[in-house]
């Protein structure tokens, strides 16, 4: 195994980290708007996780950095251009039905790439991803059903999905992207490579649509530049300006 | 048609070894969502190990009526409770 | 408090003659604080009272996520965004909890949201505040919870057996959310001027709308004695609020901040601090509909429920689709 790289290590985390601290504080929004208490509390328990998720990634990836920082001064004090989450985390909650295909997609994936990291070589990614990987697994499970349930639920609910698998599809591929930050994790045996998981990873998205009753869109177009930071969306600025107002509006303070 | 999610009983098993006990009850579309959501309403702070859920309407109970004939009789056979009998010491613990 | 001003069918209560055997019967468990069960005999009006009450405590809960959920996305560090949104999703499992209490006397959740949404039920007139800096969401959890929970320790021993357990359930989970909100503030108190700024106009704001939430003084509250007799209710709006002054005048102090009214001061006579009463044209007014959220808390609620509909009817759908597929299977 090739010893690893830090600046290699430390975008990988930045990817990992940031991937639950957006989507956990999309999810976050929900609280008190959901459409039934039910389904209020159990987005909420989703965020929590996600961003217990986000302070040991980020705690780790600080730690990587060297230089001081704490998991907060990295979800609060970058700007937009150094967050290396997905582009699909990062869009907009839509109706409930997007939220939730939002979740199923993204859960798909992290679902069959945290039992990689958990058998990895690195001791923190590991223990890292073992704790995670139990949680994600319920979050997969509960999205799966509710979009199963929403797809092929009433002429409406199975028209929002649609719309929602249409409009979300092509931020999926993202997700498979390799580059050399991915192959330096391979080489140290950290992680695998992301292109490796898509035939899993389809395939759980295909037995899950069938079931939806809801059609994968044809065609491999990827809307990407979130992982690398070479261009975010506009909404991610939007978001990081309410997430990080007090931070920065009195620097420096306890909180 | 009425479109409001059916009730359910909750009864949640707290630790190994225990019976399940009514902790509540919620809505849900079906058995396994409702199982989901006792999960994610009924165990936020890891009360449970194991649940079961029965729609509220499946359950038959005994009428606040026949309290008298159904509870009372067992009142006059205090021969079931341990304390009933007088052992001697000398027999040692039974 | 979460139930204010309840209504019960008239005012004062049926002497032991001018009862019937059966509500001597019951008022008789009552006295002994033997509880009254969903299947048990109970006059029409203690049911019809206790909804109410129930009612308006559950959508008290709910409508409370919304002042607080107002900074989750604006929580100054992942613990505090962790800390909070777990705090606020207690609210609606505590909603939850209230809303299933209810129906086990013949309502449903539905209908009772349906009321809510009609302006036919009420909520507690506390969450028309706004939260305006973070600080406020220190205050909410050490005064808004913190007197709410001195009125539900007390509702613990209520008469009506569900109401009870779901007090017992929710204060058991909610001694967490004063200590997490004095926690908060204690942070901003001994921060920079900047933040103790926000601790004392937090206090300022929140501390007469919080007096407010235990209801108008007992000499005007007309409906408190059947709900004492009851045992519905089980302390009175002023004992209640009076505990809850002179328990939190000294957590002002160790803050540092300046008391929020002038007028408290020690009365040694009493043994008990005297303060000014709220003003209560604007408790009224609140009630009324017109105090600075109400308009908002209503429409954030029906939007969440309306466009919930599809959701809810999908989700349904599916399950019954489910169902009969099963049955065919068979």
């Amino acid at each position: 195994m090739a010893e690893v790289d830090n600046t290699a290590l430390l975008q990988f985390l930045l990817r990992t980290g940031d991937n639950t601290l957006i989507l956990g504080h999309r999810v976050s929004e929900w609280c008190g708007h959901a459409p039934i208490l039910e389904e209020d509390i159990a987005l909420a328990n989703t965020a929590l996780d996600l961003i217990g998720q986000t302070q040991l990634w980020l705690g780790y990836a600080a730690e990587v950095q060297g230089m001081g920082k704490s998991a907060d001064d990295l979800a609060f004090l970058r700007d937009v251009w150094d967050f290396r989450n997905v582009l699909l985390v990062e869009l907009p909650n839509g109706d409930f039905g997007q939220t939730l295909m939002r979740q199923f997609l993204f859960d798909a994936w992290h679902s069959i790439m945290l039992p990689r990291l958990a058998k990895g070589t690195d001791e923190r990614v590991r223990e890292i991803a073992q704790k995670a990987v139990k949680e994600v697994s319920y979050h997969v499970e509960r999205s799966a059903d509710t979009v199963v349930g929403l797809g092929d639920g009433t002429e409406e609910s199975h028209a929002r999905m649609q719309a929602a698998l249409d409009y979300l599809y092509p931020y999926v591929g993202e997700l498979f992207e390799s580059d050399e930050v991915d192959a330096a994790m391979v080489d140290a045996g950290i992680a695998p490579d992301p292109a490796s998981l898509r035939d899993e990873y389809d395939a759980l998205v295909g037995r899950v649509m069938e079931k939806a009753t809801l059609t994968v869109p044809d065609g491999s177009f990827a809307h990407k530049g979130g992982r690398t930071g070479r261009m975010h969306t506009e909404h991610l600025g939007h978001l990081v300006s309410s997430m990080q107002w007090l931070q920065r509006a009195y620097p420096g303070s306890e909180w | 048609m009425k479109n409001e999610w059916p009730l359910w009983e909750v009864f949640i098993r707290g630790q190994h070894g225990l019976a399940h006990r009514h902790v509540g009850s919620l809505h849900a579309p079906d058995a396994e969502m409702a199982i989901k959501n006792a999960r994610d309403v009924y165990t936020r702070r890891n009360e449970g190990v194991s649940i079961w859920v029965v729609e509220a309407r499946h359950i038959a109970a005994t009428a606040p009526g026949e309290k008298g004939p159904l509870f009372e009789p067992s009142e006059s056979k205090v021969y079931r409770h341990p304390t009933f009998f007088d052992i001697p010491e000398e027999v040692g613990h039974m | 408090m979460y139930a204010q001003m309840i209504k019960t069918a008239r005012p004062g209560i049926k002497s032991r003659e001018e009862m019937t055997d059966q509500e001597r019967e019951f008022q008789d468990k009552i006295d002994n604080d033997i509880k009254i069960e969903p299947r048990d005999w109970m006059p029409e009006d203690y049911r019809k009272t206790l909804i109410r009450q129930i009612g308006q405590h559950a959508h008290s809960e709910v409508v409370g996520q919304l002042p607080e959920g107002n900074w989750i996305t604006r929580a100054p560090t992942l613990e505090r965004k962790a800390i909070l949104l777990a705090k606020v999703q207690d609210e609606a499992g505590h909603g939850l909890y209230l809303y299933s209490a209810a129906e086990t006397l013949g309502v449903t959740r539905d209908d009772l949201v349906e009321r809510l949404h009609e302006g036919r039920m009420k909520y507690s007139s506390i969450f028309n505040y706004p939260t305006l800096n973070w600080a406020d969401i220190g205050a909410v959890g050490w005064l808004v919870d913190g007197a709410a929970i001195i009125n539900q320790v007390a509702l613990q021993r209520t008469s009506y057996g569900p109401y009870s357990r779901a007090m017992v359930r929710i204060c058991k989970e909610e001694s967490f959310h004063a200590r997490q909100g004095y926690h908060a503030i204690m942070k901003m108190a001994f921060g920079t001027p900047a933040q103790k700024k926000m601790a004392q106009d937090a206090l300022n704001r929140l501390w007469f709308p919080s007096l407010m939430m235990f209801g108008p003084s007992d000499k005007d509250s007309v409906h408190s004695e059947q709900s004492m007799a009851w045992k519905i209710k089980v302390k009175t709006n002023d004992e209640l609020r009076q505990q809850f002054v002179d328990q939190t005048v000294p957590q002002i102090e160790y803050l540092g901040l300046d008391l929020p009214d002038p007028g408290i001061t020690w009365n040694e006579e009493r043994e008990h601090y005297d303060f000014t009463d709220p003003d209560w044209n604007e408790f009224f007014d609140v009630l009324k509909g017109n105090g600075p959220c109400n308009t908002d808390r209503m429409r954030d609620r029906k939007a969440a429920w309306d466009d919930g509909q599809w959701v809810r009817d999908g989700l349904l759908a599916h399950a019954r689709k489910k169902a009969a597929a099963r049955v065919a299977a068979e």
